[in-house]
């Protein structure tokens, strides 16, 4: 493993079968078809196959209450994985955004109640931007992998919000109420704020000169080093944005419950949930592969599935157990397509 | 050496290397090189392996700074601290290995680090235009710069490496064995490529070992042996003849351990043998004997014994004892593999010297043995059992590895490339331990490169050619009649 | 044996700075209190290192650490002669849970972060979904004993650490670290780099089973148990020393990293730092001792890819 490029998968791919098997036959139009075409393909399953079943359960699946739920419930992890994409493209990944969601609801809740609205955004847009520099600054002049980096830096905060909060502070004004809660037609106010931010991400990977530099060091360190890429530079960036998406997130989440509260980043599992999307979306954990397409799609196949159970009533456990097998059987599948 | 034309010509050199002379840990492997070439010119560069081709290769392209001596290009004097810096002035490297992404498209690996921008946002439409245009130039239409560089075969992979040196606007290209990997419609195709990078003025630095392409493709030819020029000359003044003459006539004064005459019982025999790499393989290797296997590079030495060992099975044909469907098969029928790469196949080098010497023992399940007389007869020293490998010599790393064989007692042991990147005196000791241990009733395979070594070491020698064996020659052939079968210019 | 010092060192100090603090802590039965607190974590970290030494991750256990007790409370129920069988399944259990994540990370080439993060929300999600929600049921007498009394609590301990610097020397432990430094050499030296792989993650399978009957004895029944615990089993197999990646570190310094992480949190405690702020020392702690580590190790030693290119 490379002293620098943190690489939290690479270990796994196994030498031993090189797989020289399977050949041609059914199989091509299986590799032919992109992990993220795979998602949208699943998504669509899934919203098939669950109408279905809310149907023969005497309900209607597709009204524009659900809708609106699946949006809103994915928003704010939508938001989280979107920042983690742009860590785990550039060979990276992020375990800090839990804490720093929950962070960034406290920061935004007690600035707006002492003043203004926009003293409170600018506040977490700081903050976050801080803590993404951290990390960046310690995976790339300290040489800490980044799991073990980004976990020790999820404690830091965890220490400082265990310290000074015992439960739900601050208060975020009305007029930035709207923002957890208004809508336009179907469409909520946050999940337009999931989407700016996914076509901001989208726009910086395919069209800027920065998002071609991702792609390169998650794809190979030493060929982006040896292309006279600034390597380190990169991964700082990229953690200063995820960092970014997760105040995000946590400004919406503020929005929402109307107060910081300490345990909303971890409550809602944002760390390793924003890394399972993405994955999900067929982005590759070693890096160098994959998009914010396919994550958005992650997000959606997860929201969906909670919202199909939600309407049969199901389990809040046996969501869990679903999500994990299906989280587990995607990438298998992903595995092997590579290997064909 | 050769003062033929000097004067007269450095004017119009593009490229000039006086005096380059370098050593690594006090070995030195370049001695006082020059090396010039003109706008418009392919140059050979020719030697044995370990001859410093690729040393003098990386120091033109800033990898490896000098000891002492000038490179200038144009006439102008260049210091190279950084890779980039060559590429910046105009020296592009192409290395066996690529430096692409697999997953990004051609025009992005083409364009890597250096996008071209409008109004701060990649012009993506300028770098497929360029990259079309370049591919077009180079007459390539078998695929297109948005293609992903992942679904390239090597060949075409290798034309991006090109585009991206044209790109680059490099005037100076070194091609490090380039066809090496390639099949022989494919290699006409590059031939082609190269004759198009000389049409346009460009400078092309061409390393083969492949005499043909040389008479074939360039203008002058630099011989390089044991780090020192020993000539430069027009290729059309000269024949592959006295070019192998230049590059192996040195004085045999290596010593080698007497051969055998005897060989025993059949331990290892194969009949049409082949899977994807090899064809229609028939051998035998008997008890005593130690059985050279030469043939260039890429003519699929490495995939045979990997075969034979059981890590690349055949799939095709009658092997005994058994034909090995894995390495477990191929260590119980009593085979051992002393890979070419030693670091990345053969050791683990954080583990101890003792960890490494047991690992097949133990992996097979067998009684670990004392390691003590082991370590003593392989003359490990100093025969440290707890320090870990990657602290060791190469020479004594291989002494490891061939340890780790030997607590196995192999009836027969596959050798690639046993003594690359080990000094003198550890070669001599691991030449003796192989005859010494061949004498005991093991049948050995041995691939070298090093053409000396496998003269001064086989008993036969059998030669591989575009994956088949081309035929077997005899103990103390000359090295010429080896190079004449494995490059298959028997006629010339 | 050496390369190991600077962790042994660390765990000195601390402990002789909670003994100036605390003077108790010198006496046999306040040492072996802390010995006893630390007994789950230490296991733990045993467990987790076979996995990272192999090369790989296992984000499960501290669910696995949940479910077990959840499990043992619910199937036991105060029932007494019900304890045996069910330390049996237990264990079993973690066996099992270990040979899925194992399975699923080698044969189905599912990197080991996603297989142990599906295999987390798996298990919670299931082992509440048969409790209905919340942990039901009670443990009996004769199963608290293990994490509650500390002789046994400590005998454990030294059965598991005496078996894992055990299993570390064995061929199985060898060829395992083998396989985690260099995996191409160790598949064509005949090592089933699979079946060792597998193997480790089984060992950390039962590493959390028996973590779980301790905790499930010393701080009882409930649904937050396990939580984070994967989290503090990979630091404190990081803190002694074991690299992320595979290849390097000794079982026994892993364990000792446990105890440093336990003898910090004492110290913390005992110099009036809120329980609070001891995880942020945690957090600067273990970056800086794995960037210590990172930068003491000499770069010409830790071959990179490109090196390997540049130089053949």
């Amino acid at each position: 493993m490379s002293t620098t490029g943190p690489r939290v998968a690479e270990a796994s791919a196994s030498p031993d079968g090189d797989g020289r098997t399977g050949s041609g036959g059914p199989r091509r139009l299986w590799t032919a078809l992109d992990p993220t075409k795979v998602v949208y393909l699943a998504l669509a399953a899934v919203i098939a196959i669950g109408w279905v079943l809310v149907a023969l359960d005497g309900g209607a699946f597709l009204t524009t209450e659900t809708i609106v739920g699946i949006q809103q419930r994915s928003a704010a992890l939508g938001i989280v994985a979107v920042g983690q994409t742009l860590a785990i493209l550039a060979g990276s990944l992020d375990l800090s955004v839990a804490y720093l969601i929950s962070l960034s609801s406290l920061v935004a809740a007690e600035v707006m109640e002492a003043g203004s609205v926009p003293g409170g955004v600018a506040a977490v847009i700081g903050v976050s931007a801080l803590v993404g520099l951290v990390n960046g600054l310690v995976i790339t002049k300290l040489h800490v992998h980044a799991f073990i980096a980004t976990l020790g830096v999820a404690l830091i905060i965890k220490g400082v919000l265990d310290h000074l909060y015992d439960g739900p502070a601050g208060r975020v004004p009305e007029s930035f109420q709207h923002l957890g809660y208004d809508r336009i037609g179907p469409i909520p106010v946050s999940a337009l704020l999931w989407a700016a931010v996914a076509g901001v991400a989208w726009f910086l990977l395919a069209k800027s000169r920065y998002g071609y530099r991702v792609h390169a060091v998650g794809g190979d360190v030493e060929v982006a080093r040896l292309s006279g890429i600034r390597t380190d530079r990169v991964v700082v960036v990229t953690h200063v944005l995820c960092s970014l998406c997760a105040g995000i997130a946590g400004l919406l989440l503020a929005s929402r419950l109307g107060a910081g509260v300490p345990t909303v980043g971890t409550d809602g599992g944002y760390d390793l949930e924003s890394i399972a999307a993405v994955v999900l979306g067929g982005t590759a954990l070693a890096g160098g592969k994959g998009g914010v397409a396919g994550t958005v799609g992650g997000v959606l196949l997860l929201a969906v599935l909670d919202s199909v159970f939600n309407q049969l009533e199901v389990n809040s456990f046996f969501k869990d157990v679903v999500r994990g097998v299906v989280i587990v059987a995607a990438v298998a599948l992903y595995a092997r397509r590579r290997t064909s | 050496m050769d003062g033929k034309g000097r004067k007269s010509a450095e004017s119009s050199r593009l490229l000039r290397m006086v005096g380059i002379t370098k050593g690594f840990l006090g070995v030195r492997v370049l001695t006082g090189v020059d090396l010039d070439v003109a706008p418009g010119e392919v140059h050979a560069v020719v030697g044995e392996n370990g001859a410093g081709k690729s040393t003098l290769m990386k120091i033109l392209a800033g990898v490896h700074a000098p000891d002492d001596g000038t490179i200038e290009i144009d006439g102008r004097r260049v210091r190279f601290g950084h890779p980039l810096d060559a590429q910046r002035a105009g020296v592009a490297i192409i290395y066996q290995e690529f430096n692409l992404l697999p997953e990004r498209s051609v025009a992005e690996n083409v364009f890597l680090g250096r996008e071209p921008s409008r109004r701060g946002l990649v012009d993506a439409a300028a770098m497929i235009r360029e990259t079309g245009r370049l591919l077009a130039e180079l007459g390539e239409d078998s695929f297109g710069p948005r293609d992903p560089v992942k679904r390239l075969s090597v060949a075409q992979q290798q034309v991006v490496e090109i585009v991206k040196a044209l790109s680059l606007d490099a005037r100076i290209v070194v091609m490090d064995e380039p066809t090496a990997a390639l099949a022989e419609h494919e290699v006409e195709l590059l031939h082609r490529l190269v004759r198009r990078l000389q049409d346009r003025g460009l400078a092309v630095l061409y390393i083969s070992h492949r005499l043909r392409e040389v008479f074939d493709l360039t203008s002058r030819v630099t011989v390089l042996k044991d780090g020192a020029r020993v000539a430069c000359l027009d290729t059309a003044a000269t024949g592959p003849d006295e070019l192998i003459r230049l590059m192996v006539g040195r004085d045999l004064g290596s010593y080698f351990p007497p051969r055998s005459s005897a060989a025993g019982e059949v331990r290892l025999s194969v009949t049409g043998g082949g899977n994807a790499h090899v064809h229609d393989i028939s051998l035998e290797l008997r008890a005593g004997e130690i059985v050279g296997l030469a043939g260039l590079q890429g003519s699929g030495r490495t995939e045979l014994v990997k075969a034979l060992f059981g890590a690349e099975p055949f799939t095709t044909g009658a092997m005994t004892p058994v034909r090995p469907r894995s390495v477990r098969e191929g260590v119980a029928a009593g085979l051992g593999l002393v890979t070419e790469d030693r670091k990345a196949e053969g050791l683990a080098l954080r583990q101890s010297v003792r960890d490494n010497a047991l690992l097949v023992a133990r992996a097979a399940g067998r009684r670990v043995p004392a390691l003590t007389a082991l370590l003593e007869r392989v003359r490990l020293s100093p025969p440290r059992q707890e320090q870990e490998v990657r602290y060791l010599s190469g020479g004594n790393q291989q002494k490891v590895v061939l340890a780790k064989w030997l607590v196995m007692a192999p009836d027969v042991l596959l050798f690639d490339e046993p003594t690359r990147g080990v000094d003198v005196g550890a070669k001599a000791a691991i030449h003796d331990l192989m005859r010494s241990v061949a004498e005991e009733g093991t049948a050995i395979l041995m691939i070298s490169s090093e053409l000396p070594e496998l003269i001064g070491m086989s008993d036969r020698i059998l030669v591989l050619r575009d994956g088949r064996l081309a035929g077997e020659l005899p103990a103390g052939v000359s090295e010429e009649a080896i190079m004449h079968l494995a490059a298959g210019e028997e006629d010339s | 044996m050496k390369r190991n010092l600077p962790i042994f060192a660390v765990l000195l100090v601390l402990l002789a700075a909670i003994a100036l603090a605390n003077p108790f802590f010198l006496e046999p039965a306040g040492f072996l209190a802390f010995v006893k607190r630390a007994a789950p974590l230490v296991i733990l970290a045993a467990g987790q290192y076979f996995v990272i030494v192999s090369g790989e991750f296992d984000l499960s256990v501290g669910s696995l650490v949940t479910a077990e007790v959840v499990i043992a409370a619910r199937l036991i129920d105060g029932n007494e002669d019900a304890t045996w069988p069910v330390l049996v399944l237990l264990i079993g259990f973690g066996l099992l849970v270990g040979l899925v994540n194992g399975a699923v990370t080698t044969l189905l080439r599912v990197p080991s972060f996603i297989t142990t993060l599906g295999t987390m929300l798996i298990l919670t999600g299931a082992v509440f979904l048969w409790t209905g929600g919340a942990p039901v049921g009670a443990l009996s007498q004769a199963f608290r004993v293990f994490g509650r009394d500390t002789l046994w609590a400590v005998l454990i301990l030294l059965a598991v650490g005496v078996a894992a610097a055990l299993l570390m020397r064995a061929d199985f432990g060898r060829t395992l670290v083998a396989t985690g430094d260099n995996e191409r050499a160790a598949a064509l030296s005949g090592v089933r780099v699979n079946r060792v792989r597998i193997l480790a993650f089984v060992l950390s399978g039962l590493a959390a089973a028996v973590a779980g009957i301790l905790l499930g004895g010393f701080a009882g029944v409930s649904a937050q148990v396990g939580q984070g615990l994967e989290f503090s089993a990979i630091t404190a197999v990081v803190l002694g020393g074991v690299v992320l990646g595979g290849g390097r570190g000794s079982v026994v310094a892993a364990m000792a990293g446990a105890l440093t992480l336990e003898a910090l949190f004492t110290l913390l405690n005992l110099y009036g730092i809120s329980g609070a702020l001891e995880f942020t020392v945690q957090g600067v702690i273990i970056i800086a001792a794995v960037a210590a580590g990172a930068v003491r190790l000499p770069r010409i030693f830790t071959p990179r890819k490109g090196d390997a290119r540049v130089a053949s």
